[in-house]
This record gives structure tokens, sequence and C-alpha cells, in this order.
């Protein structure tokens, strides 16, 4: 073994389905798509695949669409041999199914896991919108001390941060903005991909309809169809990926401080800063190495939160970073989820920035192409749940 | 006043919370604090999370809080749905001793990081609702 686990792994292939709105197709429709190519871009067979590992497993039919299939239903419809499979959302963030996975192979239990998030809310809510898919029964889980208080959704535990960053800081809407105006700029960049591409300007962001202050339309992902899988093997497959491989120099999975929505001490960082010391502990790279980057969007402001806890810019600084956009633009000191990242691109809940991470690190990504990207950054999640991936260009 | 609780879900029933969302029958608001080392516990817990003492219980608070910070949900996730104000409080009585409630008796663009509430109830599914309405000034 290394001296760290995740330099025994690489990911070796990477796949997605067909993406979109409602397409009404089933969850395991779509996860034996997206994982059949994937296991052809790793240059593998499905009799190679000895692993599955999936974020969040469960099952699909009582989660309104968030859960993709679990893993014994892939398994059979693939038929593979498994050594080892998960299927689990308590996890340091989404990634924390690739982290699973590098650390199966690390320790000898399978040589190539199959990684997979499929989602089907779109279709699952509907011409209801989130709504139909809303309980009104007794509040459970993260729901337990908000959903009394109408904290129905993600938006309305994500808000309160967002304001509490604008009052501490001074950080403005326009400054929130460039997130999303920067992102569809990306995406237009990958009209096969992206879900949004027409372009959108700051006074029609700042126009757009409020859902919860300050968070508009336009700072909330798109809810979207579609799976993305990835195949995280042992380094040693490295050199027999046809479309190269991708390293991961470090990871970062703490859980530090009290992660919940309310009672984190200081609210404007969240489980996003212990994931971003951790990453920052497990390497030699630093901030200033990264070519690109791929930070969750969820909402606009947890990549806000992510580029100060990951040291791109300081504590209450990222308004300033933002200003204007040309520093998260694709030729500016830091670029941005270029493909389109969530709000634009739909929400594949992290799996698509990973997805993109790997195309500029192989110079795949075509238009959006990051020039001589090197060092990739990924986070997924935010709030209570964050985690980090810091991928590398295998050389 | 407006109705926050419209459509609500029913608090969950576990018995560690069960005294905290009975607690307003008497028109106080309480918390489990711990009596070895005078710690707060917010969510319940059956030990203090700073000594592990099994010794918690809960004792009244004053009621008295500031808005630590808040949003104005727009969006009717129900059918006529008004909007409202959906907020963490923090309580005098520690540090970080937070609550996430709702500030009402106002007009909701009133309502500020710093302001000064206080609890009110809303008697509801079997539970009193400890929602916040602003300090006279």
């Amino acid at each position: 073994m290394s001296d760290k686990f995740e330099h025994d792994a690489v990911i070796s292939g990477v796949a997605r389905s067909a993406i979109g709105r409602r397409l009404g197709r089933s969850a395991l429709d779509l996860t034996v798509d997206a994982a059949g190519a994937a296991i052809a871009d790793a240059g593998l067979a499905r009799g190679d695949i000895d692993g599955i590992c999936t974020y969040p497993g469960g099952s699909a039919d009582v989660t309104f669409g968030y859960a993709g299939p679990p893993p014994q239903e892939v398994q059979d419809a693939l038929r593979l041999n498994l050594t080892w499979f998960q299927g689990s959302a308590e996890l340091p963030g989404q990634l924390g199914a690739v982290v699973a996975a590098a650390m199966a192979v690390s320790t000898g239990l399978c040589r190539h896991v199959l990684v997979y998030r499929t989602v089907t809310e779109s279709s699952a809510q509907g011409s209801g919108g989130r709504a139909a898919v809303l309980g009104s029964e007794r509040a459970h889980s993260y729901g337990v001390w908000s959903a009394p208080f109408g904290g129905t959704s993600p938006v309305n535990w994500l808000a309160p941060v967002a304001m509490r960053h604008m009052h501490e800081f001074g950080t403005t809407r326009e400054q929130l903005g460039q997130l999303p105006v920067t992102f569809r700029r990306h995406a237009a960049l990958d009209p096969e991909a992206a879900v949004f591409t027409a372009p959108l300007s700051l006074e029609a962001y700042l126009a757009a309809r409020m859902i919860s202050t300050p968070l508009c339309l336009l700072d909330c992902d798109v809810p979207v169809d579609g799976c993305t899988a990835l195949i995280v093997s042992t380094a040693a497959h490295a050199p027999n990926t046809p479309n190269g491989a991708v390293r991961i120099e470090a990871v970062g999975t703490a859980a530090r401080g009290r992660l919940s929505w309310d009672q984190y001490a200081d609210l404007t960082s969240m489980a996003a800063q212990g994931a971003s010391d951790h990453l920052w502990s497990r390497t030699d790279l630093r901030p200033t190495d990264v070519d690109v980057a791929q930070l969750y969007d969820g909402f606009s402001i947890l990549a806000l939160v992510w580029l100060e806890a990951l040291g791109f810019c300081g504590h209450g600084e990222a308004g300033p970073f933002l200003e204007g956009g040309a520093n998260i633009a694709l030729d500016g000191r830091l670029p941005l989820n270029t493909n389109g990242g969530q709000l634009s691109g739909g929400r594949l809940h992290g799996y698509g920035l990973i997805q993109e991470a790997i195309a500029q690190l192989r110079h795949a990504a075509g238009a959006r192409q990051v020039r001589d990207a090197e060092v990739a950054l990924v986070s997924n999640g935010g709030g209570p749940i964050a985690g980090a991936l810091l991928l590398t260009r295998d050389r | 006043m407006q109705d926050p609780l419209l459509h609500r879900p029913a608090p969950s029933d576990d018995p560690l919370g069960r005294f905290f969302w009975q607690s307003g029958a008497d028109g106080v608001l309480r918390f489990l604090r711990c009596g070895d080392c005078g710690y707060w516990l917010h969510p319940p817990s059956s030990r203090c999370p700073q000594c592990l003492s099994a010794n918690v219980a809960p004792q009244p608070v004053s009621g008295r809080a500031t808005v630590h910070t808040f949003t104005i949900n727009v969006q009717p996730w129900t059918p006529g749905q008004e909007p409202y104000v959906y907020a963490i409080v923090e309580f005098p009585e520690q540090d970080g001793l937070r609550l996430t409630t709702n500030v009402v008796g106002c007009p909701i663009d009133e309502v500020r990081i710093g302001q000064q509430v206080r609890v009110a109830f809303v008697d509801r599914n079997d539970a009193y609702y400890p929602v916040f309405v602003p300090e006279a000034t």
C-alpha cells in the first residue's frame, strides 16, 4: 500500500446516460446505459468489474427520484460477479462513494469498481413541481428541527447561509450572481450536455423570481434525469486505459464541528471547512496549483462557500473574488464549473462535476478546455455534509 | 398574525424531544441543561456532550433571543401559502445555542439579523410550536 490509500487507485473510465428533463425512463435503464459506456471507456469488460459503489443506495421508490437503483439491481441487470458492494448516504458528501471505492481497491477487496449516481428527480416532480414530492407527515431525519417551521426545501436551509454571509461580509447579489451567469456561459460551450445554454445576463439574474431570500430561481440547480458512472481501478491499470486515467492526489472527508443546518458555529463555512482542511493536509499541492475547479453548486451559495473553505480566496472574500466574473472565467485565475455546473448543466448531484474534471484532465473538453489543465479540484455537498477530491492528470 | 404553520408536518415523536414540544403549555420555553456543568443541549440528547453526565433535565430559558440569520420563503410549496420568515435565533444563555423557528407578528420585510425577539407559542398538532415575535422597541 502507498503512504496514502488514494494513490493506489485511479479513475479509469467515465460516462453518462442521456441527461434531460422528464426523460420518463427508469433509473435502472439510465444506469445500465452509463455503466456499460463507463466500463468500455476504462478499457474493461463486464467480467473485470468486481466492485459496485453508489450514493445513496436504498430504494428509489420512496425517495422521489433522489436515489438511483440499489447496487443489487445493477449487479443483477449486468450479471456482475462482485467481491464488494456498497450503497450508502452516510458519507462525506456524494463523492464519498468514490472515496469508498478507492479504499476498497487500496485494501485489495476488489480491482475495478463501478461507481454510479442516478437521479430521476425531474420525472418524479413531473408537472406538479417540487410540491408534488413534499410529504406532510411527521418530520423525520434532517427535517426534525426544520420542517415543523417550514424548512421545506434545501433552499430554505441554504438561504440563511447566504443571508448571513451577506450580513457579515457585505457580499451582494450582484457578486453571487456571477456564479450562475458565468456557468451559463460555460454551458453554452457544451450544448450536448447542458440543460440551459441561452445567455444569461446579470440583469436577468437580478430580476428572476425569488424563491427564498436572497436566493432566486437562478441560484437553484435544475432537477434532471440521468446517470453518471465512473470506474475506480487499481493504479496498475492506468497504462491500459484507452482514454487516460486520472490520479487521485488527495481526498477531504473530515467531519468536524456541529454538522447541522443551524448549530454549526460558523454558518458561512460549515462542513466544507473540515473537508477542505483535511484535503490540503494530505498533499503538498496548494490552492494556487489548481488549474480548474468544479465546485458543488446545488445552490450558488454553496460554490461561494467552497471557494473560501478551499482557500481560493480568504474567508469572507468570495464576494470581491467573484466581482465582475473574470476570476472564474475559462481564462481566469480559477476556471470554475466549466460544463455549466448544476445550475445550467443539471443536478447530477455532484457527479457531473466529477465527469467534467476528468474531461478537463484528459484534455478532452473541447471548446471549454482549460489550457494545459493538470490539477483539478472537485467538491461535493454543502451544509452539514461535504467531501472534496484533488485529481491530477496521469503523467 | 399570519399563520406560519399552515400545512406543516408535526414534530418528531422522539421521546427525547417530547418535553420540548410540550413545554409551551405553560408559556415557557425549555431546553435540556446539564445539572453538573451547566451546558445547554439542543437538539436534545440523553447525555451532556461536554462532560458526558447523564444528569440532564429541561430547564426554562428567558425566551429572549437574537435573530442570527433568516430567509423569507416566497415559493408557495403548498397551495395558498403566504410568504413566511424562516429564521435561526440564538439565545443569550449560551454562545451557539440556537433554534430554527419562525419570526411572526410583524411585516415579513421588517425582520433583520441582530433583531431582538421573544418566544410565543402556537398550539397545533398536539404540540406547542415556539415561534418568535419582535421585542417592543
